[in-house]
């Protein structure tokens, strides 16, 4: 009797099990399909700007003022061109490549400098009023850089530092320390203290504990804010455009900025500038990703 | 004398031998040290930050530079454009950012490659593609439209030609460079969220869209709404989208107000006006600020 109503309940089970995976099936199928329709749309989106920077780069001069999608004779002559310096815009195109590493390297070093020692004074020796440079820190973190700029270039106008690379490199650590800060902050926070106690106990100084001791337990998070403040200098350009005006003093995306004032702008050389300026970020963005990723969100994106 | 009390004694005793070391009370040689350390960055925040503000807020106290300014007529046309940059660009830069974020999420080596693809934006300095984003756009020879009429046959507008098309453009492509790096911020906060909860949401029936207005939405509330705050003043501040995809134009109607002090401050020679120009978004920005502020300080959202 009980078997008999058990098995009667059975088989209208098993029919629901398999519609439901047969719903589950297409629904998945659904998802899937429009995963990759999504996903087509974003590599188009994404890409059809770069391929435009490759290929006006690979035309000749007739091909850029023609309604071709492929250049029809790709050639390299544009990177050549730029190489060797071989056109009135570019004949200081390696000096002005220098200027730029110059100032990455610079902006880049300082920033690591002055920021790792700010965060290891507030954090680690606890400095009186350490709060108020903290709070410093945020501050110029959410002043929009472009405001400053104008009463900037004045003082650095007074101080007859215009067209000098050093008054560049002043304002782009100005802007990159406090996000440094507030990373180094946070990642310092999961160092123990009983390392910095028990070195200042066997007698090292704060500037011992800070070298042999915090420095190198830090190296994730330097590498993380180093990558940041190197994209940020090869990223700027405003700060580069005002302040640098003579061809040897210039940085490339000023030099590249002023091929458009010229009077028919040589878009496949310009391109190609753009593409050799382009690589180290995008090679040192990919190479370090990961540590970047890590150092965005370090000490948690809690919410 | 039991274990305990000697721990305990040990413990206060390591209290207030760290109270010793790191409170008000650091000797005489390490407050020098600590106070070395941090003079770096008060110099750089005195001479780099607080300066030029006091300076900015004296250039810009001159109420017949703002007359000067209200008779411009291009500022009104200024004044609209930047509010349809932040509210158009900003927002809809985020909410797709959100949505996209959740679309990573998925498993499968596809989707990670896609992602590698999709932050290529962010990777690239963004001086070479807004100028190629500039040449793309050109209506006899961009490379928009002679895809538009190799593969539909349509014949493009002038992108550029037109206020709200030109407009329009200058908004699509800051979506485009600054969409993949607020994507990675969501997607750090999305993988953050246990996993246990989605799991436990999807037992109780909240699936797809319910388990992200329910589960994931609430969670990432604050998250959000920092990123666009700051993404907001961020914006505020940008000189190269609008100054490099549109040139302002067409007849100095696609200005923003930081082009626009720019201009004012460098291309007219009146640094006053220009203050005054960039002057009058502090309504906007000093609020975001405060709040972000307060924000940025209790939530330990880091970005």
């Amino acid at each position: 009797m009980t078997a008999v109503v058990a098995e009667g309940r059975l088989a209208p089970a098993r029919d629901t099990s398999q519609t439901m995976r047969r719903i589950a099936r297409r629904r998945r199928f659904i998802g899937n399909t429009f995963a990759g329709l999504l996903g087509a749309v974003l590599i188009i989106w994404t890409l059809i700007p770069i391929y435009n920077i490759v290929m006006v780069s690979l035309e000749s001069h007739s091909d850029v003022f023609s309604n071709v999608i492929w250049p029809q004779h790709p050639s390299l002559d544009g990177f050549w061109l730029v190489l060797t310096q071989g056109y009135w815009y570019l004949e200081f195109f390696w000096h002005q490549y220098g200027n730029s590493i110059y100032l990455g390297a610079a902006v880049t070093i300082l920033t690591l400098v002055i920021s790792s020692l700010t965060s290891f004074s507030i954090g680690r020796m606890r400095i009186r009023h350490g709060w108020l440079i903290t709070n410093a820190a945020l501050l110029t973190y959410v002043i929009p850089q472009s405001f400053l700029a104008i009463p900037f270039y004045r003082i650095m106008q007074a101080y007859g530092l215009t067209d000098n690379i050093w008054a560049v490199i002043a304002a782009l650590v100005t802007f990159a320390t406090p996000y440094a800060i507030f990373i180094f902050h946070n990642y310092a926070a999961a160092i123990p203290m009983e390392l910095d106690e028990s070195a200042r106990i066997d007698g090292a100084t704060p500037f011992q504990i800070y070298y042999k001791i915090y420095l190198p337990l830090m190296m994730p998070a330097l590498v993380a804010v180093g990558t940041y403040a190197l994209l940020l200098a090869w990223n700027e350009y405003l700060y580069q455009f005002l302040l640098l005006s003579s061809k040897q003093s210039m940085t490339v995306p000023v030099a590249l900025a002023q091929f458009l004032n010229s009077d028919e702008a040589p878009w496949n050389y310009m391109m190609a500038t753009a593409i050799i300026y382009a690589l180290p970020p995008v090679l040192v963005y990919y190479g370090f990703r990961r540590r970047m990723a890590a150092g965005l969100t370090m000490g948690g994106v809690k919410g | 004398m039991d274990a305990s009390q000697v721990l305990d004694g040990n413990r206060s005793l390591a209290r207030r031998a760290r109270s010793r070391m790191f409170r008000g009370s650091l000797q005489g040689s390490e407050y020098t040290w600590a106070l070395a350390f941090v003079i770096p960055y008060i110099a750089i925040f005195l001479i780099f930050v607080i300066y030029p503000v006091v300076y900015g807020l004296w250039l810009g106290s001159d109420p017949a530079s703002y007359v000067e300014l209200f008779d411009d007529p291009i500022y009104q046309t200024t004044i609209i454009n930047t509010a349809l940059y932040l509210a158009i660009g900003v927002n809809v830069k985020m909410f797709l950012a959100l949505l996209l974020s959740g679309f990573f999420m998925r498993r499968g080596w596809w989707v990670k490659a896609l992602l590698m693809i999709y932050v290529l934006p962010w990777a690239v300095p963004q001086l070479p593609v807004f100028i190629s984003i500039h040449w793309m756009l050109n209506g006899d020879y961009g490379l928009l439209n002679n895809l538009l009429f190799e593969l539909f046959g349509i014949e493009g507008p002038s992108w550029l030609d037109s206020h709200w098309l030109a407009l329009g453009s200058v908004i699509l492509a800051y979506i485009w460079k600054w969409m993949p790096f607020w994507t990675v911020i969501l997607l750090a906060g999305r993988m953050a969220i246990p996993q246990e909860i989605h799991e436990a949401a999807k037992i109780d029936g909240a699936t797809g869209i319910r388990s992200f207005v329910h589960v994931s939405f609430p969670l990432l509330a604050n998250l959000y709404l920092v990123c666009t705050l700051l993404s907001t003043i961020f914006t505020v501040g940008d000189f190269n989208t609008a100054t490099f995809v549109s040139g302002g134009g067409p007849a100095f109607s696609t200005f923003t107000l930081a082009t626009l002090g720019i201009r004012d401050a460098f291309d007219l020679a009146q640094p006053r006006v220009g203050v005054a120009a960039v002057m009058t978004a502090l309504p906007l920005v000093v609020p975001l600020v405060i709040i972000l502020m307060r924000k940025l300080r209790t939530a330990e959202v880091q970005l």
